[in-house]
């Protein structure tokens, strides 16, 4: 069991901030680092993984410093998200290697384990040059766990897997959480953080904006006015029935056609929408999102 | 600091300078040397002052440092440009060993396509003195290894490796190095030259003793791997943030 701390870490790159004072915790179990592109996930995870020296602040791997000590290494296992890899070697020997570079007194077949856990057995033996996106991203993963490490640092590992990718890396960080290896990832989609993680962190703008499971962050996200603009088959009907529910707090007719309302409680809103709109015979044409885009989101936890 | 050799890190290495396009130069450099003795040899038979000529200012001066550039970039700019540098150090082994083994192979990369081409050279351009072609060799050899030591420095200070490199080779080595007298107290190849003289009987550079020129190479060796361990150690690896 380890355990990653952190403590008023801050990093700035010349007069730019790119982490401001975050202190926190990462124990055994999955945890999700999210927060916008730009937040400082990766200049967090490049601190974590002893590849940055903070400018002010500790980071400790059970207690010991993570910068210039790369005997932390033997417990650490890295995924950067860059995808450069040894481009001229086989999936295999790139394994091999990484084994060897750990001192494992058999490379081969903790190689082999490692990567039959990712599924790459069967490309094994192609060069990585010939690799996709998704397989690049696994053989990484093969790489990195090689070592069998209680730490395990992913940075944005889902961007460019498909769907049944995807879906087989988070089965095997589940796996890894719950075998009680310390396992941290980052991601900006909050729907891909709460499948995997336990516990999610969030950051935004180089500040820790929120802590807790992934309940207490959904809240946190989506307990706030949500608006919408509904075209329907009868907008005047439509928004007054929909003043008439309590998860409403307003609604409004736009002069270019179309509702616009403003949720207060968006899962309840979701289930009477259908409903009120089926119960009166309107027919619902369309339901956009007006400001559900991520940085609203992570503005509104920032103000919160 | 604690060094000793990664049998991986070399293998590595290797694939890394042969798998590139870049590799074939290391063939071309050579080949052009031999070709050309075999040139001088057959139009001028074996007179000194070209044979002189052609090693020193074509072997010392142009092969040597260029099989030496080529050499270690390849093994160390690239990964530290894309960041796949991060799977070597992301290991509890020492980064002076990373360097050193990587070094080795730079080195061996030197023998095979600078010295050993130096050395059937001068066999060439002169066969019948032995003593020419192996003095050469010799400076070659010494001179070869600071290059990469130098150049391997360069590539963990500056991603522009290859071009910062070979501009020092221009101007400094070349340019300033035959304009100015003092350059020779800080030019390699000028101490490559000090010390082929002694072996090979021969003069060319004036007022440079040998055994200056081989204290500086090896401090040019041993402070090269020395500054690319510690630059290393304190390598920052970031996503484009």
């Amino acid at each position: 069991m380890s355990t990653i701390l952190l403590e008023h870490v801050s990093r700035w790159y010349r007069n730019v901030v790119a982490v401001n004072d975050v202190s926190m915790t990462i124990g055994p179990g999955v945890t999700g680092l999210l927060g916008p592109n730009g937040a400082g996930k990766s200049t967090l995870i490049a601190m974590m993984s002893g590849f940055l020296a903070p400018s002010t602040g500790t980071v400790t791997l059970d207690g010991e410093p993570l910068w210039r000590n790369e005997s932390v290494y033997r417990k650490i296992g890295l995924v950067p998200e860059r995808e450069a890899l040894f481009d001229y070697l086989t999936g295999r020997q790139f394994v091999v290697a990484n084994a060897e570079l750990h001192g494992l007194p058999d490379p081969g077949a903790a190689a082999q384990a490692s990567i039959a856990l990712v599924e790459m057995s069967d490309a094994q033996d192609r060069a990585i040059s010939t690799y996709s996106k998704g397989m690049r991203q696994r053989i990484k993963m093969a790489s990195s766990l090689v070592h069998d490490p209680a730490v395990l640092l992913l940075d944005e590992p889902f961007n460019g897997m498909d769907p049944r990718q995807r879906m087989h890396l988070m089965e095997l960080l589940r796996t890894m959480g719950a075998e009680g290896r310390t396992v941290l990832f980052s991601s900006h989609i909050l729907e891909e953080v709460e499948q995997v993680a336990r516990q999610i962190e969030v950051v935004v703008a180089g500040r820790h904006a929120a802590s807790g499971d992934f309940g207490a962050i959904r809240r946190l996200m989506t307990d706030r006015p949500n608006r919408f603009v509904l075209r329907t088959g009868d907008d005047r009907t439509m928004a007054s029935v929909l003043l008439a529910d309590a998860s409403v707090r307003g609604a409004r007719l736009r002069p270019e056609g179309g509702v616009e309302v403003e949720a207060s409680d968006f899962g309840r809103f979701s289930e009477v929408l259908p409903r009120m709109a089926r119960d009166h015979g309107i027919r619902l044409l369309e339901v956009s999102p007006t400001d559900e885009s991520l940085e609203s989101v992570f503005a509104y936890l920032v103000s919160a | 600091m604690s060094v000793a050799f990664s049998t991986t890190v070399a293998r590595i290495g290797v694939h890394s300078v042969f798998g590139r396009r870049r590799g074939v130069l290391l063939f071309v450099l050579p080949a052009v040397l031999l070709g050309l003795s075999l040139l001088v040899r057959l139009l001028v038979g074996e007179e000194e002052r070209a044979a002189q000529h052609t090693l020193y200012g074509l072997g010392l001066v142009v092969v040597v440092p260029l099989v030496a550039l080529l050499a270690t970039t390849g093994l160390l700019a690239p990964e530290i440009d894309d960041g796949s540098i991060a799977y070597l150090l992301a290991k509890p082994i020492s980064r002076y060993t990373i360097v050193a083994s990587k070094l080795a192979v730079a080195s061996a990369c030197v023998v095979a396509f600078a010295v050993v081409p130096v050395l059937v050279a001068g066999l060439l351009l002169r066969s019948s003195d032995p003593r020419f072609g192996l003095g050469f060799a010799l400076g070659a050899l010494a001179g070869g290894l600071a290059y990469c030591a130098l150049f391997a420095l360069l590539s963990v200070l500056t991603r522009h490796a290859v071009v910062v490199g070979l501009i020092y080779l221009l101007i400094w080595e070349s340019l300033l190095g035959g304009l100015l007298d003092g350059v020779r107290w800080l030019s390699v190849s000028r101490w490559s030259a000090a010390i082929a003289e002694p072996v090979a009987g021969v003069s060319l550079v004036d007022n440079l003793g040998v055994g200056y020129a081989l204290t500086a190479t090896v401090v040019v060796i041993v402070l090269g791997v020395w500054l690319t361990g510690r630059r290393l150690r304190a390598f920052n690896l970031t996503g484009d943030e």
